[in-house]
C-alpha cells in the first residue's frame, strides 16, 4: 500500500533538468518528511505526484498501478497560500464541500466555527482558509496527502494546532502524508522518517 | 472633482451608504434612458407637422430645441432620433455580447481555436473601425439593417480580447487545478469556476459597448453611408444643421449633439455604478 514516484525527470526547457532520476515511495499511515533548499524542484515533484503536472518522464503509481487521470484523485495537495487555492467568488461552505461532503468529526477536530461557512474568502484569516483547505483535502476517498509547506506562512502556534490535528487525522484514517518543509525543527518533530532532497535527485545545480 | 461638486454630492446623498447611492443612481439613468426610448415609440410623422409658418425659430418656451427650416419642433425630432440611436445600439452590443461568448469559450476550446480567435481578433482590428462599418453597411445595402450588422459585427473585438485573456488567466489558478483533482469534470470547471468571474465583464463590457455602438451609428449616419434622410436620425439631424449652421441657426446643431452626449454619458455612468456594485472586493460591503 504505498503511493510511487519511479525515475521521474521534468524540465521546463529541454537540456535544463529540474529533477532527474528521482524516485520516492510513501506508504499510508506514514509521516514522510521532504527537506530541501528553495527552488530546488520540491513543489514540482509535489505536483507531479499529484497529478497536476503531465510533461514528465517515469511513472507514478499507487500499489503498482496507474493513478487515475478522471474522478477524485486519491492524492491531495494542499499548497503554500491558502488564499489561492479559493475561488474568491464562492462562500466558505461551498468551497469545504466541493469535492465531498467534508463530515462533522473533521470540522470538530480542524476547530471550523459553522458560522464562518456563509462567509467570503477574503473575510476569513490565512490560517483559517488554511483549515478549510485541508478539511477539503481530507475527504473519505483521500489516501495520501501532500503538504507543500503548508504552515509556513502561519505563526508558531497556529503551526503546532494545525499539524496536531493533521496528524491525529492522519493516524485515524490510515493517510499517508508528504511533509514538504526547510524547517528541520518541524520535520524532525513530526516526520517518521526524513527525506534530503539533494540525496534523491541527481540534477548537478552547484 | 472640484470641491463644489463635492458638496454637492455629499447634500445630495446624505444619509445614504454608497450601495444606496449607487442603485439610486442607477435607476434614475435607467429610467431616463428608458424614458428617452418609450417616449419615441409614440412619436410618428404626424406629431412632425411641416409648418412654413413656424420655420427657423429659436428655442423659445413653446419649442425649447427650436425649430428647423420646415418648421419641425426639434425636441420632438430629438427624442424621436435618440430612441432610434438607442435602440439600434441595444442590438449591437447584444449581438456583440453574443459574439464575445462564443468565441471567448472557442478560445478557451484549444490552442488551433484561441489562435484562430486571437487571429480573427487580429484581422477585425487592422481595419479601421469606422471604414470597416461603412464597408459592411454598404455591403448589406445600407439602411438601419446594414448599419445595425455594421456596428454590431465590428465591436466584439475589445471585449474578446479581454475575456479571452481573463480565462488564460483563470485557468492557471490553483483552486481550477484543485477542483480538477477533487474530481470535477471539464464542464463543470468552466460553469461553476470561470463563469462566474467572467459575467460581470460581459455585462459591463456589453454596457460600456452602447456608447461606442451609438456614436458610430450617429458617425456613420452623419458620413451619409447608414441610415437613409428621411430617418430621424442624430446622426441625419446634425448633418443636415451642418448647412445651417453658418446661417447662425445655433440651435439646430447645438441640441441635438448635447442630447447624444447626455445620453452616451448616461450610459458610462450606468457601466461605472454597475462595476461598483459587482466587483467582488466591494460587492458584499
Amino acid at each position: 500500500m504505498s503511493l510511487k514516484g519511479e525515475n521521474i525527470s521534468f524540465g521546463y526547457k529541454k537540456n535544463n533538468l529540474i529533477l532527474n532520476n528521482v524516485s520516492i515511495s510513501l506508504d499510508r499511515g506514514d509521516v514522510l518528511g521532504l527537506i530541501g533548499d528553495s527552488g530546488s524542484g520540491k513543489s514540482t515533484l509535489c505536483k507531479i505526484l499529484a497529478g497536476y503536472e503531465n510533461n514528465y518522464q517515469g511513472k507514478v503509481s499507487i500499489d503498482g498501478k496507474e493513478v487515475p487521470k478522471k474522478g477524485y484523485n486519491p492524492v491531495q495537495l494542499v499548497f503554500q497560500h491558502p488564499e489561492k487555492s479559493v475561488n474568491p467568488k464562492w462562500k466558505m461552505k461551498d468551497i469545504l464541500n466541493e469535492g465531498s461532503n467534508i463530515s462533522q468529526d473533521i470540522l470538530d477536530s480542524f476547530g471550523i466555527k459553522k458560522n464562518w461557512f456563509n462567509r467570503w474568502p477574503n473575510e476569513l484569516s490565512g490560517g483559517e482558509l488554511q483549515r478549510f483547505s485541508l478539511a477539503r483535502a481530507l475527504g473519505p476517498e483521500t489516501r495520501y496527502l501532500i503538504a507543500d509547506e503548508i504552515t509556513t506562512m502561519l505563526d508558531a502556534i497556529t503551526q503546532a494546532q494545525i499539524w496536531n490535528m493533521v496528524l491525529d487525522i492522519v493516524k485515524e484514517r490510515n493517510i499517508g502524508v508528504l511533509v514538504v518543509s526547510h524547517e528541520k525543527n518541524l520535520i524532525e518533530k513530526i516526520c517518521h522518517k526524513v527525506v534530503y532532497f539533494k540525496d534523491i535527485n541527481n540534477v548537478k545545480h552547484y | 472633482m472640484s470641491t463644489a461638486a463635492v458638496n454637492v454630492n455629499r447634500s445630495l446623498f446624505k444619509g445614504l451608504n454608497l450601495r444606496q447611492k449607487t442603485l439610486l443612481i442607477l435607476g434614475l439613468t435607467s429610467f431616463l434612458l428608458l424614458a428617452i426610448v418609450v417616449s419615441s415609440l409614440f412619436i410618428d410623422n404626424e406629431s412632425l407637422p411641416t409648418d412654413f409658418g413656424s420655420k427657423n425659430l429659436s428655442p423659445s418656451l413653446e419649442h425649447p430645441f427650436g425649430t428647423d427650416w420646415m418648421g419641425r419642433d426639434m425636441l420632438t425630432r430629438t427624442l424621436k432620433g435618440l430612441g432610434l440611436s438607442i435602440v439600434i445600439g441595444a442590438l449591437a452590443s447584444l449581438i456583440s455580447a453574443v459574439l464575445t461568448v462564443i468565441l471567448g469559450l472557442l478560445s478557451s476550446a484549444g490552442k488551433a481555436a484561441d489562435s484562430f480567435v486571437a487571429w480573427l481578433v487580429d484581422l477585425t482590428l487592422s481595419i479601421p473601425h469606422l471604414l470597416l462599418i461603412i464597408l459592411i453597411s454598404i455591403g448589406l445595402g445600407g439602411g438601419a439593417q446594414g448599419v445595425i450588422i455594421g456596428v454590431a459585427s465590428t465591436h466584439w473585438t475589445s471585449l474578446t480580447r479581454i475575456v479571452r485573456a481573463e480565462i488564460k488567466q483563470l485557468k492557471t489558478q490553483d483552486y481550477i487545478h484543485i477542483s480538477r483533482n477533487l474530481g470535477k469534470s471539464k464542464w463543470w470547471i468552466a460553469t461553476k469556476h470561470i463563469l462566474p468571474h467572467l459575467i460581470p465583464q460581459i455585462l459591463l463590457g456589453t454596457i460600456l459597448m452602447f456608447p461606442h455602438a451609438i456614436l458610430h451609428e450617429a458617425s456613420v449616419t452623419f458620413l451619409g453611408f447608414g441610415l437613409s434622410p428621411h430617418e430621424p436620425a442624430i446622426g441625419i439631424i446634425l448633418s443636415e444643421s451642418m448647412r445651417y449652421l453658418s446661417a447662425g441657426y445655433w440651435w439646430l446643431a447645438f441640441f441635438p449633439g448635447l442630447s447624444l452626449l447626455i445620453v452616451v454619458l448616461t450610459f458610462d455612468l450606468i457601466g461605472e455604478n454597475l462595476g461598483k456594485l459587482m466587483d467582488p472586493k466591494n460587492a458584499h460591503e
